[in-house]
C-alpha cells in the first residue's frame, strides 16, 4: 500500500505508460502478497487439506481425476451414508473439483506432473490473487481515481474476513466462489454501464460458473434483480438496463439449470422468484417506455392505468394460484433462518448446530475487517453523494450484505468484498485530497474569500466532496497534509500488522493437526487424528462401517477410506438423528441400532486429557437435540441436565448422562490414567467419579496418543445367545470364578 | 378481461383535461378528442407503421413470431402436460431468450436510442446478438436431454 501512495506522488512527472506499467507491477505484488500471506499453514505444518468439508472435496477431486468427468457426473457413492449411499454427482457443486481437475490436466499437458493434493491445497491462495485483481477492476468501475482500485485490491488481498476461508489447504467451495462473486459483479457493472449484450452474456457465463461452485450464488440471483428494481423505482430505467438485465437473466438462468444439483430450482423455489419477477417487470417497463415514446402523455396515462391494473390482477392471481397448487416450493429452512434468527434453533437443530450458521458476534467484525469497519460507512456515504447507476449497486450491496453478515457468521464472506471496495474509495479520497502538491500555487486569492467561496460552493453544488478536490478549496499548509498522510500511513501499517497477526494466529490452523507449545517454548505437534485414521486404514477390513458423529464423516472417508454412516453433507436428518440416538441412549438401546446399520467400529473424539474443547462431549447436546427432534419420547434433552439445570459429567451427572453410550465411550478406562479417585476432565474442569463406566456391547479397539480419538469395536452377537450384559458379568464371574465361588459361601457365612 | 371493462370507466375523467388544455400537438388532440381505447390503439398502430424503419419492422416480425411460438408451447404444456419437463423448459426458454436478445438488438440498432448506446455500432450490436444467441442455444441443446 505504501507503493500505491508513491504511485500517486509520481503522477505529475510520469507518462501514462509508466503509470500503467506501475499499476501492473503493483497488482502483481498485491497478488503475490495475497498468496504468500495464506501460506502460513503450509510452512508451519505441511501441505495438508484442512478441516472437514475440504476432505470431501479432495476425495471427490481425486475421484474426478482418476475416473474422468462422466463417471464423476454419475457418481453414486456407496461408501457414505451407509446403507443409503449418496448420489454424489447430482448433489454437489462441481465447480471446485472441475477447476482443479482442469488445472491438473493442464499442468500434465505442459509436462509438469504436480500431485493433485498440492493443487487442491494451493488452489485457494491462487484464486485469492485473482480476487484481488477482480476487486481492482470492480473498484475502478466505481470511481475515477486509480488509487482506489489498487487500495481495494490490497485490502481484499489481505483482509482476514476473506483469508479465513482461503488459506492454503482450506479447499472449500468458497475458495473460488468469492473470486467468481466479485468478478460477476464487475461484469454486471460493466454491462449496465455499456448496455451491451456481450458483457451481459459474460456476466451470465460467470454466473453459471458461480452456480456450479457455491450455494451462495443465490446472493447474486437476488442482488442483481434488486439493483435493477431499485433503478427502475428511482426512475432510472434505460434501454441499457433492459439489455444488460435481460441478457443476463435469460442466459444465466439457463446456465444455472445445467447443474444437476440446481436443476429446476430457478423456476420452482421462492429464492429465485425475485429475479423472475424483475425480468417480467422490466419487459413491461420496456414496453410501456416504448409506447410512451409513441404517444402523447394524456392518452398514455389512460393506457398505463389499464396496463398496470391488468398486470397486477394477472400477476397476483397467478402467484396465488401457483402457491396454492404448490408449484412454487416454499422457502427452505436455511433461508428462514436468515430472516428470523431464532427459527433454526426451534425448528431445525441440524442447521443451528453448525457453528458457522450462528449469528455473528460483534467483535468478529473488528477482528475480520479491522479499520475498514469504520471506513466502510464513509465509502457508502460517498456513493450516496454521487449516486450513479453503479454506485446505487454499492449501496444496495452494502446494506444487504451487512444484514446477512450479522445473521450468519459464514456470510461475513459476502460482506468482505464490498467493505474493501467502499473503504478503499473513502481512503483514496483522503489520500487524493491530502497528497496533492499543487494547491499552494493558488495563493493569489486571500484565504478569507476562498473560505467563503468554499461555503458557498458547498451550499450550491450538490457534490460537495468533489469540490474539495479543486485547488481553490484545497489544503494549504504542509503541516496538515503531513499529519493526515502520516496518520493514514500509520493506519495502513497497523492494518497490515493486524491482518498478518490474525492470519497467522487464528486462521492458519489445519484443525486436523493441532499445535501446542511445550513449556520451553518449542512447538509440539499433536497428530492424533491422522494417527487414528491411519490405524483404521491399516487395521480394519476395507468395508468396515464406522459410526461417528457427522462432523468426522468426511475425514474418515478421506483419510481412513472407510464407509461412514453420516457425514457433513447432512442431507438426511433422520439418519443423523439415528446416530444421535445411538450415541445418547443406553447400551441396550444403542446396540440393536448399531447392529441394524452394520456398524463395525464407533469413533468418538475426546478432549478431556488434553483440554481439547472441540470434542464430542461438548457437541453431545446437539446429538441429543437432533435425536429428540425425531424421537421426542425416547430421547429427552432435559434428562441430561441435573435438576439444577447444569450440564455435568462428574459425580453429579444424571443417570441418563452416565448411561449414555457417548459418556461411557468417552470416559471408559479413563481413570486408569490417574491415581485412584483423581481422574480429571481438563476441558470441563470436572473430577470424574471414582468408578469408571463399564462397557458390555462394545470393546475398546484403539485410543490415540493423546486420547483425542477413541475407537471401539462393536461386539458380535454372543455365541450362546445371551445378551451382552449377562455375558460380560458372566465373563467377570468366570475370571474370578474361584474367588466368586468362595465368595458365595461368604454370603452364607454372614448369615 | 377485467381491465378492459375497467378502462372505459377511467377514460371520461382523463378526456376532460385533454380537451380543455389542448396544449398537446395537433395529432394528439385529433385522436384525444375521442380517446376511446380502440382509438388509442389505432393511433399507436398508425404511428408505428409510419415511423418505424423497415429493418426494425423485420425484427419486430421475428419477435412476434417468437411470441406466437412461445405461447403455443405454453398452451401445449397446459393442455397436454409437461412430461418431458426439460424439453418444454428449454424450448420455452429458447423462445423467451431469443425474444429478449432480439429486443435488445432492436433497442441497440434503433436510431431513436442512439444516444443511449454511443459506443455501440450496429455491427457490434449484431455480433453481440450472435454471441448471445449462440450461448443460448448451446445451453438449450445441452439442457433438452
Amino acid at each position: 500500500m505504501a507503493v500505491a501512495e508513491s504511485e500517486s506522488v509520481f503522477t505529475p512527472a510520469t507518462s501514462r505508460n509508466t503509470r500503467g506499467m506501475l499499476r501492473v507491477i503493483i497488482l502483481a505484488l498485491i497478488a503475490a502478497a495475497a498468496v504468500s500471506s495464506r501460506l502460513f499453514s503450509v510452512i508451519r505444518f505441511e501441505s495438508i487439506i484442512h478441516e472437514f468439508d475440504p476432505w470431501f472435496n479432495f476425495r471427490a477431486t481425486k475421484y474426478l481425476v482418476q475416473n474422468g468427468f462422466y463417471s464423476f457426473w454419475d457418481w453414486f457413492d456407496d461408501r457414505t451414508w451407509h446403507p443409503l449411499g449418496r448420489v454424489t454427482g447430482g448433489t454437489l457443486y462441481p465447480g471446485l473439483m472441475v477447476t482443479s481437475g482442469v488445472i491438473y490436466h493442464a499442468l500434465r499437458f505442459l509436462t509438469l506432473p504436480v500431485d493433485i493434493r498440492n493443487i487442491c491445497v494451493l488452489l485457494a491462495p491462487g484464486f485469492s490473487g485473482l480476487t484481488a485483481l477482480a476487486t481492482y477492476l470492480l473498484t475502478s468501475e466505481m470511481v475515477t481515481s486509480p488509487s482506489a482500485g489498487l487500495l481495494a485490491a490490497a485490502f481484499m488481498g489481505i483482509t482476514p474476513g476473506y483469508i479465513s476461508r482461503s488459506v492454503a489447504g482450506s479447499y472449500d467451495n468458497e475458495a473460488i466462489a468469492i473470486f467468481l462473486l466479485v468478478f460477476t459483479f464487475f461484469l454486471w457493472i460493466k454491462a449496465v454501464k455499456n448496455g451491451s449484450m456481450f458483457w451481459g452474456a459474460l456476466t451470465a457465463l460467470f454466473y453459471g460458473y458461480m452456480v456450479s461452485a457455491w450455494g451462495g450464488y443465490v446472493f447474486i440471483t437476488n442482488l442483481l434483480p434488486l439493483h435493477a428494481f431499485v433503478l427502475i423505482c428511482m426512475g432510472r430505467y434505460s434501454a441499457r438496463l433492459y439489455v444488460s438485465y435481460t441478457s443476463w437473466y435469460a442466459l444465466g438462468t439457463l446456465a444455472s439449470m445445467q447443474i444437476p444439483f440446481v436443476g429446476f430450482l430457478p423456476i420452482r423455489s421462492s429464492e429465485h422468484m425475485s429475479s423472475l419477477g424483475v425480468f417480467g417487470l422490466i419487459q413491461l417497463v420496456a414496453f410501456v417506455d416504448y409506447v410512451r415514446a409513441q404517444l402523447p402523455s394524456k392518452q398514455f396515462q389512460t393506457l398505463l392505468r389499464a396496463i398496470v391494473l391488468f398486470v397486477f390482477v394477472v400477476a397476483f392471481g397467478g402467484l396465488v394460484l401457483l402457491t396454492v397448487s404448490g408449484v412454487i416450493a416454499p422457502w427452505t429452512g436455511r433461508f428462514y433462518s436468515l430472516w428470523d434468527t431464532g427459527y433454526a434453533k426451534i425448528h431445525i437443530p441440524i442447521i443451528a448446530s453448525v457453528s458457522e450458521h450462528q449469528p455473528t458476534a460483534w467483535p468478529a467484525f473488528f477482528f475480520d475487517l479491522s479499520m475498514m469497519i469504520w471506513l466502510f460507512p464513509a465509502g457508502v456515504y460517498m456513493c450516496f453523494k454521487r449516486l450513479t447507476d453503479e454506485q446505487v449497486f454499492i449501496v444496495i450491496y452494502a446494506v444487504l450484505a451487512s444484514y446477512f453478515a450479522g445473521v450468519m457468521v459464514r456470510l461475513m464472506l459476502t460482506l468482505t468484498p464490498i467493505v474493501c471496495v467502499a473503504s478503499a474509495m473513502a481512503f483514496s479520497q483522503i489520500l487524493d485530497t491530502y497528497l496533492d502538491t499543487k494547491t499552494p500555487k493558488v495563493d493569489s486569492k486571500e484565504t478569507g474569500s476562498s473560505d467563503a467561496a468554499k461555503v458557498a460552493a458547498a451550499a450550491v453544488l450538490p457534490d460537495g466532496l468533489r469540490s474539495t478536490r479543486k485547488p481553490v478549496v484545497g489544503i494549504y499548509s504542509y503541516a496538515s497534509k503531513l499529519t493526515v498522510v502520516g496518520a493514514s500511513a500509520v493506519y495502513l501499517l497497523l492494518f497490515v500488522l493486524h491482518c498478518t497477526w490474525v492470519t497467522s494466529n487464528a486462521y492458519s490452523s489445519p484443525s486436523v493437526v493441532l499445535a501446542s507449545r511445550l513449556p520451553d517454548g518449542s512447538q509440539h505437534i499433536i497428530d492424533d487424528y491422522r494417527e487414528a485414521y491411519y490405524w483404521l486404514r491399516q487395521n480394519t477390513p476395507d468395508n468396515a462401517k464406522i459410526m461417528s458423529w457427522w462432523d468426522y464423516g468426511y475425514q474418515i472417508g478421506g483419510m481412513a477410506d472407510r464407509p461412514t454412516l453420516v457425514d457433513n453433507n447432512t442431507w438426511n436428518n433422520t439418519h443423523i438423528a439415528t446416530v444421535g440416538k445411538a450415541m445418547s441412549s443406553r447400551e441396550e438401546v444403542s446396540y440393536p441400532i448399531m447392529r441394524q446399520h452394520e456398524v463395525d467400529y464407533v469413533l468418538v473424539v475426546f478432549g478431556g486429557l488434553l483440554g481439547y474443547s472441540g470434542d464430542d462431549i461438548n457437541k453431545f447436546l446437539w446429538m441429543v437435540r437432533i435425536a429428540e427432534g425425531i424421537w421426542p419420547e425416547e430421547v429427552k434433552e432435559r434428562n441430561f441436565f441435573t435438576p439444577r439445570g447444569e450440564y455435568r459429567v462428574d459425580e453429579e451427572a444424571t443417570p441418563t448422562m452416565k448411561n449414555s453410550l457417548m459418556y461411557k465411550m468417552s470416559y471408559y478406562n479413563y481413570n486408569s490414567l490417574f491415581p485412584a479417585g483423581q481422574a480429571q476432565d481438563r476441558v470441563r474442569g470436572a473430577r470424574l467419579p471414582a468408578q469408571g463406566p463399564e462397557l458390555s456391547t462394545i470393546e475398546e479397539a484403539f485410543t490415540s496418543e493423546n486420547w483425542i480419538i477413541r475407537i471401539y469395536k462393536v461386539k458380535d452377537l454372543d455365541n450362546f445367545g445371551r445378551d451382552h450384559q449377562s455375558a460380560t458379568s458372566f465373563e467377570k464371574g468366570h475370571k474370578k470364578k474361584r474367588t466368586a465361588k468362595r465368595k458365595g459361601p461368604r454370603v452364607l457365612r454372614v448369615d | 378481461m377485467a381491465p378492459k371493462s375497467r378502462a372505459p370507466a377511467t377514460t371520461p375523467s382523463t378526456t376532460a383535461p385533454t380537451t380543455t388544455t389542448a396544449s398537446t400537438p395537433a395529432k394528439s388532440s385529433k385522436s384525444g378528442s375521442s380517446s376511446a381505447p380502440q382509438d388509442i390503439l389505432t393511433g399507436i398502430w398508425n404511428n408505428y407503421v409510419n415511423k418505424t424503419p423497415s429493418r426494425v419492422k423485420l425484427l419486430d416480425t421475428f419477435m412476434a413470431f417468437l411470441v406466437v411460438v412461445g405461447a403455443l408451447q405454453f398452451l401445449y404444456c397446459i393442455i397436454v402436460g409437461n412430461f418431458p419437463f426439460n424439453a418444454f423448459l428449454s424450448g420455452f426458454s429458447a423462445t423467451v431468450g431469443q425474444f429478449v436478445l432480439t429486443a435488445s438488438l432492436r433497442m441497440q440498432t434503433n436510431p431513436e436510442n442512439s444516444k443511449e448506446f454511443e459506443g455501440t455500432s450496429h455491427e457490434r450490436a449484431f455480433a453481440d446478438f450472435v454471441l448471445g444467441s449462440f450461448l443460448l442455444h448451446f445451453f438449450c441443446v445441452n439442457f433438452i436431454n
